[in-house]
C-alpha cells in the first residue's frame, strides 16, 4: 500500500462533451494531510469532490481512493462527507437523522450510540440531539452535516465548504477537531473559498475555471510568488493565468 | 439494514408530514363523498314543458311526479316563452297531426326525460288505435269466414252431381288455406326487473365509480411518490444517500416499500368507505378489487418516481398531470371504449388505468373472478416493474456504480 489516501492523476471532465469543467488535474493526499480546495464559486471544486468520490464520471485520467480506482461504491463506506447543501431531513430529528446515516454505513448498533455522542459532542450539538431539523438555524444544520460525516471516524474526510454560514467561534471549534483527527493520521480535502481556512491547511490547490492554476504548501505558494497571504496568492495566480 | 433503515426513515417522514397523510388518506374520501352527493341525485327537481294545443290523451301520458305541463295559447315567440316561464321543453301540436318539439337542451338529461316521455306516450296512443283498428277487421274477417262457409256448402251440392272420379278429385283439396282468425286480446304484460348491480336507483355515481375509484388511487399515489423523489433530490440529500454504500435499487426499493406500505392503507380506506360509507355494492370479490388498486398503486409508484426524474423542481412535476395523469381517466372505462376510434382504442392499450378501469368494471359491476381478469392483473404488474427498472437505471445519472 502506498501511502496515498487519495491519488488523482491527470482527470478532466466536461459538460456535455463541450464545456470543460475541470482539466489536468493532478493530486496527492497523504495519510494525516489536510488538503484545502481553494477557489470562486464555480470553480470546479465541488465536480472534483464529486469526482473523486465516484459520484461522477471523469472524461479521462485516474482516480484512485484507498489505492482502489473509483467509482466504488464499497469504499463510500469508509469516506466521511459532506455536501455542500445540507442534505438533512427536517422531519426527522437530529438524532433520527444521524442513525438513518449510521445504518446506511452499517455500524454496528451497539457502537452507533457512541458514535453519535461523541459526534454531536465535537459539534457542540448534544443537547439539541432530539429536536427536529426544521427546528434548526442555519449554523446547526451546519454541524450536523459535520457531525454526520464524522459519524464512523473515517480515515478520509471530504468536507466541501464546511465552514460557510458558521460563526469564528464554531469555525475554530471545528478546524481544532479537524486538527485532532489529523493528529489521528486521518486525511481531510476540504473546499473553500475562505483565506483563513486556506492558511490552515497542509497544502492547497488553487482552482480557477477548472485548471489547477497552482499548488503546494501555503508557505510554498508564498514565497512562489513573493507574497504574505494566500489571498494574494490568488490574486496573481490569477493574473498569470 | 440499509433497505430497512430507508424503509424507516420513509415512514417516519411521512408519520410527521399531517398534510401528506391528509392529501393520501382524506383528499380520496372527501372527493368520493362530494362526487356521491353530487351525482347520486335522481332528478328530484320539477321540469316544467310549456305545451300548445297538445292531444290530451299525450298530455296524460306524458305527466309524470317531476314533469309539469302548463300549456299555453300561443305558439308565437316560443323561444322568449321558454326562457320566461324557465321551460325545459315546448310541444306545439298547432295542425294537431304533427308534433313539434323545441328543447331548451341545457341539461341532456332533461331532454332524454321529454324525448323518452314523448315517444313512449305516442307509442301508447297508436297502440291503442291498433288494438281498436285490430278489432273491426277481426268483425271484417268473421263476416269473411261465413261467405267462405256457405261458398264450401254450395260447392259440396254441386260435387254429389258430378261423376265419381271427378268427385276424388275434389275431395282431395291439395292446400287447404287455414285462416285462423283468432284475435288475440293484447296482454297487459307485467315486467318485473332484476338488477345485478347497484338497483334500480343506479346513479351515474354507481356507473363511473368503479373507474373513479382506481383513478383516485392512481391519481394521489402518483402525486405523493414522485414528489417525495423529486424533493429528496432538490434538497440534495439523495445525492448524500448516494455518497453512503447503498446501492441505487435500494433506494428505489425502500422508496416503492416505504410508499408502497402507505399507498396499500390508502387503498384499503379507499374501497371499505366505498363498500361500507357510500354503500357501493360489488358484484364481485372484495379482495379482488382490493389487489387490482394496490397493483394500481404500484403502477402509480413507480410512475410518479419515473416522472420525477424528469422534473427539476415541484411544478415542474405537477406539469405532468395534464400529460401523464388526466389523460388516463378518460381510458380508464368513465367512457365506453368500443365506442371509440380504432387509433383511439390503440392508445388505450399502453395507457395503465385502461387495464385497471376494465377489471375494476368487470369485478364490481359483473361480477368478474379472477380466472376472468388475470391477465389484466399480470399487465398492470409487468406495467409496475418496467417502471421500477427504469428508475433503477435511471439513477445511473447520479451515480455511476
Amino acid at each position: 500500500m502506498t501511502n496515498n489516501l487519495v491519488s488523482v492523476q491527470n482527470i478532466a471532465k466536461s459538460y456535455d462533451g463541450k464545456h470543460p469543467i475541470l482539466k489536468d488535474i493532478n493530486l496527492e493526499l497523504l495519510a494525516g494531510q489536510i488538503v484545502g480546495l481553494l477557489g470562486p464559486s464555480g470553480a470546479g471544486k465541488t465536480t472534483l469532490v464529486k469526482c473523486i468520490m465516484g459520484m461522477q464520471s471523469v472524461d479521462h485520467g485516474k482516480i484512485e481512493v484507498f489505492d482502489t480506482p473509483m467509482p466504488n461504491r464499497q469504499v463510500l463506506g469508509k469516506i466521511g462527507y459532506m455536501a455542500q447543501s445540507d442534505a438533512l431531513y427536517d422531519e426527522l430529528t437530529a438524532r433520527e437523522n444521524l442513525i438513518f446515516f449510521g445504518n446506511l454505513l452499517s455500524v454496528a448498533k451497539a457502537d452507533l450510540n457512541k458514535m453519535i455522542e461523541h459526534a454531536a459532542q465535537v459539534v457542540n450539538l448534544t443537547n439539541d440531539l432530539d429536536k427536529p431539523v426544521s427546528d434548526y438555524s442555519g449554523g446547526m444544520k451546519r454541524r450536523l452535516s459535520v457531525a454526520i460525516a464524522l459519524l464512523q471516524s473515517p480515515h478520509l474526510l471530504i468536507l466541501d465548504e464546511p465552514t460557510v454560514g458558521i460563526d469564528p467561534e464554531l469555525r475554530q471549534q471545528i478546524w481544532q477537531e479537524l486538527k485532532q483527527l489529523k493528529s489521528e493520521n486521518k486525511s481531510i480535502i476540504i473546499t473553500t473559498h475562505v483565506m483563513e481556512d486556506a492558511e490552515q491547511c497542509d497544502y492547497l490547490m488553487l482552482i480557477r475555471d477548472g485548471y489547477a492554476i497552482s499548488q503546494g504548501t501555503p508557505s510554498e505558494l508564498k514565497e512562489k510568488f513573493g507574497v504574505d497571504s494566500i489571498e494574494e496568492v490568488f490574486l496573481s495566480a490569477g493574473r498569470d493565468k | 439494514m440499509r433497505l430497512i433503515a430507508l424503509i424507516k426513515r420513509v415512514l417516519t417522514q411521512m408519520r410527521r408530514s399531517p398534510r401528506t397523510i391528509g392529501l393520501m388518506f382524506i383528499a380520496p374520501l372527501f372527493i368520493l363523498s362530494l362526487m356521491y352527493v353530487l351525482l347520486a341525485n335522481n332528478n328530484t327537481v320539477n321540469s316544467y314543458v310549456g305545451t300548445y294545443n297538445l292531444n290530451h290523451q299525450i298530455a296524460e301520458n306524458l305527466e309524470t311526479k317531476h314533469l309539469k305541463l302548463s300549456s299555453t295559447n300561443s305558439d308565437r315567440h316560443i323561444q322568449k316563452q321558454m326562457k320566461d316561464h324557465n321551460w325545459i321543453a315546448f310541444i306545439d301540436m298547432s295542425d294537431r297531426k304533427n308534433v313539434e318539439v323545441t328543447y331548451q337542451n341545457s341539461d341532456l338529461g332533461k331532454t332524454q326525460l321529454v324525448k323518452n316521455g314523448l315517444k313512449a306516450s305516442i307509442m301508447k296512443l297508436k297502440s291503442k288505435d291498433l288494438v281498436s283498428n285490430l278489432k273491426v277487421s277481426g268483425q271484417a274477417l268473421k263476416a269473411q269466414k261465413q261467405a267462405i262457409l256457405t261458398q264450401q256448402k254450395a260447392l259440396k251440392e254441386l260435387a254429389a252431381h258430378l261423376p265419381a272420379p271427378a268427385r276424388a278429385k275434389m275431395s282431395k283439396p291439395t292446400n287447404k288455406p287455414k285462416v285462423t282468425g283468432k284475435i288475440v286480446t293484447p296482454t297487459d304484460y307485467k315486467i318485473t326487473s332484476h338488477y345485478i348491480y347497484a338497483g334500480a336507483n343506479a346513479t351515474f355515481f354507481d356507473q363511473a365509480l368503479p373507474a373513479l375509484v382506481t383513478f383516485f388511487v392512481f391519481f394521489f399515489v402518483f402525486l405523493i411518490s414522485g414528489i417525495s423523489l423529486l424533493s429528496e433530490r432538490t434538497s440534495g440529500t439523495l445525492s448524500r444517500l448516494l455518497a453512503t454504500p447503498i446501492r441505487r435499487s435500494e433506494i428505489i426499493f425502500g422508496y416503492i416499500i416505504g410508499y408502497g406500505i402507505f399507498a396499500i392503507i390508502q387503498t384499503l380506506l379507499i374501497v371499505c368507505f366505498t363498500v361500507f360509507v357510500l354503500n357501493v355494492h360489488i358484484v364481485g370479490n372484495f379482495w379482488l378489487v382490493f389487489l387490482t388498486n394496490v397493483l394500481v398503486a404500484f403502477v402509480a409508484l413507480t410512475m410518479g418516481i419515473f416522472a420525477s426524474t424528469f422534473a427539476q423542481n415541484e411544478f415542474q412535476m405537477m406539469q405532468f398531470i395534464p400529460l401523464l395523469v388526466i389523460p388516463q381517466v378518460f381510458f380508464s372505462g368513465i367512457i365506453p371504449l368500443a365506442g371509440m376510434a380504432q387509433w383511439l382504442q390503440w392508445i388505450a392499450h399502453i395507457m395503465p388505468m385502461y387495464y385497471a378501469g376494465n377489471t375494476m368494471i368487470n369485478v364490481i359491476t359483473k361480477g368478474y373472478l379472477l380466472s376472468d381478469v388475470w391477465l389484466n392483473l399480470v399487465i398492470l404488474a409487468a406495467f409496475g416493474i418496467l417502471f421500477t427498472l427504469l428508475n433503477i437505471l435511471g439513477m445511473r445519472r447520479f451515480r455511476q456504480v
